[in-house]
């Protein structure tokens, strides 16, 4: 590999920007959550973390803020986390099975099968945004996590992912299953499925980041405070109203929504990284 | 692409297609197709009865100013987003390609975006620029900047452009840098033999051999400003002030759960359904052009 000699700094420089750019807005958010709402009121609040770190982030979880009606933020975070776990599964469980079919069978309709999978990239939520409210309303699916969830189950990404994945398993592979006497449902639970471990690893993580950071639907589906997301949440404390909004709990709120896809990110950040890139392949 | 070597039956593999299958025809086919026949209808006051008014609706939507707007503001929106997204994603994936020390940690801390909602970003933004409290805007202040993005409509666009861009960088930088690990090392050193400059190698060799994912990632980031920055518009500027950041997305939403104007929001999603079809034909016309030459 050709490596530039001599101005070895200016990469170095160039992406040290980069993390600033990054890392800032998080960082200031940070500072925002260890002080007290006067301390940020009294602008330009400090660039350097106050004392109040454990206290914020303690109220934030047990009591919330009184525009959010005291709903605490773990309630919240559950629901997010119910959400978010529900989409990922629920996607790759009707996907992965839905892939096999259209893969490994010659049926009647299977081109039209596959092809009504493949549309739905093109309806995302927001062009269907009153029927699809008014039908999970008829299945009265509002403010229930099947609500929250169901509607957004179905992924053409998962599936394209996977029937890519299934047509590079070699032939002789379902001819040894074959001469062994297994069937399809064998082939598919012994052979195929730990075969694609990997794939359905990196599928997760960006499944679960897609579920956790949803917002219009959730918007659309939820009412009730017991059922709101941290996402939403974190929109109601700060809404335009006569009462102040309390800045230092909403950062300590923003920094709680953003852990966990973070965490998940980091954890998981080589699966993640290469599922990404095949997925849109 | 097709298996040769396949298993019989036709039951099983309906069996394993029901539930996806289900999904999709309850919650997006017919709902699309609702929304198709609601925006040739419209509906009196008290929902009882419905009438066939044809084109009606579509016309009463170009017709109106408003909409008409919306539609320059979503163009500007999104390809001002897509361009801020991009541009610093090569410039950092050109750079992280090139260090070896310390770019493990670079490539980390610059995907972090991705996993933060577009929404939460927006409130992260915010209280950077809020004019009362953020500390930029403090510093824009000190400046001479007179900012106030709830009264200035082209602040307000600035920093709802800015806080979906940011969150977008990730994504474009994880791109770049595949794609740039992609190009045989081999045709740079030729190049390098030859003694082309680093700068001139990135402009006739790397740039070029970029361009496939540059395309790419050029209309996902356009669907992305046009789809998923929902969140960013509801949480830094409701669409305001005066209009001025109501992209497509949130007008179909106002109009339509705000508003309560059924027939015109329904004429709206078909609307956003033609531009979504389009992009997804223009994606998939592409990628098939690269699988064939590749």
């Amino acid at each position: 590999m050709v490596t530039a000699r001599g101005r070895a700094w200016v990469p170095h420089a160039v992406l040290t920007a980069g993390l600033v750019l990054v890392l800032f807005p998080v960082y200031i958010a940070f500072v925002g959550s260890t002080l007290t709402a006067r301390d940020i009121l009294d602008a330009p609040m400090s660039l350097v973390p106050g004392p109040r770190l454990i206290e914020n982030f303690a109220r934030a979880l047990d009591v919330g803020t009184v525009k959010t009606s005291g709903q605490p933020v773990a309630a919240m975070l559950l629901n997010s986390l119910v959400m978010a776990l529900v989409i990922a599964a629920g996607k790759i469980a009707i996907s992965l099975p839905s892939a096999y079919a259209v893969v490994f069978f010659r049926f009647p309709l299977r081109r039209l099968c596959f092809w009504m999978i493949f549309v739905t990239l093109m309806l995302p939520v927001e062009v269907r945004i009153i029927p699809t409210y008014k039908i999970a309303s008829d299945l009265s699916l509002i403010d229930t996590y099947g609500g929250l969830t169901l509607p957004l189950v179905a992924s053409a990404t998962a599936t394209l992912l996977f029937r890519q994945f299934f047509l590079t398993i070699p032939d002789e592979l379902v001819e040894a299953a074959k001469i062994d006497g297994a069937g399809p449902f064998r082939f598919l639970i012994d052979t195929v499925i730990p075969l694609s471990r990997t794939n359905i690893a990196a599928l997760f993580v960006i499944l679960f980041i897609y579920g956790w950071n949803q917002y219009l639907w959730p918007l659309l589906v939820t009412n009730s405070p017991g059922m709101t997301t941290i996402v939403i949440g974190l929109k109601q404390m700060i809404g335009s109203g006569d009462t102040q909004t309390e800045w230092h709990i909403v950062m300590a709120t923003a920094l709680l929504a953003i852990l966990p896809p973070v965490a998940v990110v980091l954890l998981m950040q080589r699966w993640f990284v290469k599922g990404l890139v095949e997925a849109e392949k | 692409m097709e298996r040769r070597v396949i298993f019989s039956g036709w039951l099983f593999p309906a069996l394993l297609l029901v539930p996806q299958l289900a999904v999709t025809l309850v919650f997006f086919f017919w709902p699309a197709a609702q929304a198709v026949l609601q925006s040739v209808r419209r509906e009196d006051a008290f929902g009882l009865s419905t009438v066939f008014v044809g084109w009606e609706n579509f016309a009463a939507l170009f017709a109106d100013p408003d909409y008409v707007g919306s539609f320059a503001v979503t163009g500007l929106f999104s390809l001002a987003v897509a361009l801020l997204a991009l541009a610093p994603g090569l410039l950092f994936a050109v750079m992280a390609d090139r260090v070896v020390r310390g770019a493990a940690v670079y490539k980390t801390v610059l995907l972090l975006p991705y996993a933060i909602a577009p929404a939460i970003a927006g409130v992260l933004w915010m209280f950077l620029f809020n004019p009362s409290i953020g500390v930029v805007a403090a510093g824009l202040r000190w400046l001479g900047v007179d900012w106030n993005y709830l009264l200035d409509g082209r602040q307000a666009m600035l920093l709802v452009i800015l806080a979906a861009a940011w969150k977008q960088i990730s994504y474009n930088f994880l791109f770049f840098l595949a794609g740039l690990q992609s190009i045989p090392p081999s045709l740079l050193e030729a190049s390098a033999i030859d003694g082309a400059s680093p700068r001139r190698r990135f402009w006739t060799i790397v740039f070029p051999l970029l361009a496939p994912t540059s395309f790419f990632l050029l209309v996902v980031n356009i669907v992305y400003a046009f789809f998923d920055t929902f969140g960013v518009i509801h949480n830094v500027t409701q669409g305001g002030p005066a209009k001025a950041t109501e992209i497509l997305v949130y007008k179909v939403w106002y109009d339509g759960i705000v508003g309560l104007d059924l027939g015109g929001s329904a004429a709206q999603s078909v609307v956003l359904m033609a531009i979504v079809i389009g992009l997804t034909a223009i994606q998939f016309r592409f990628i098939e052009r690269r699988v064939h030459y590749a």
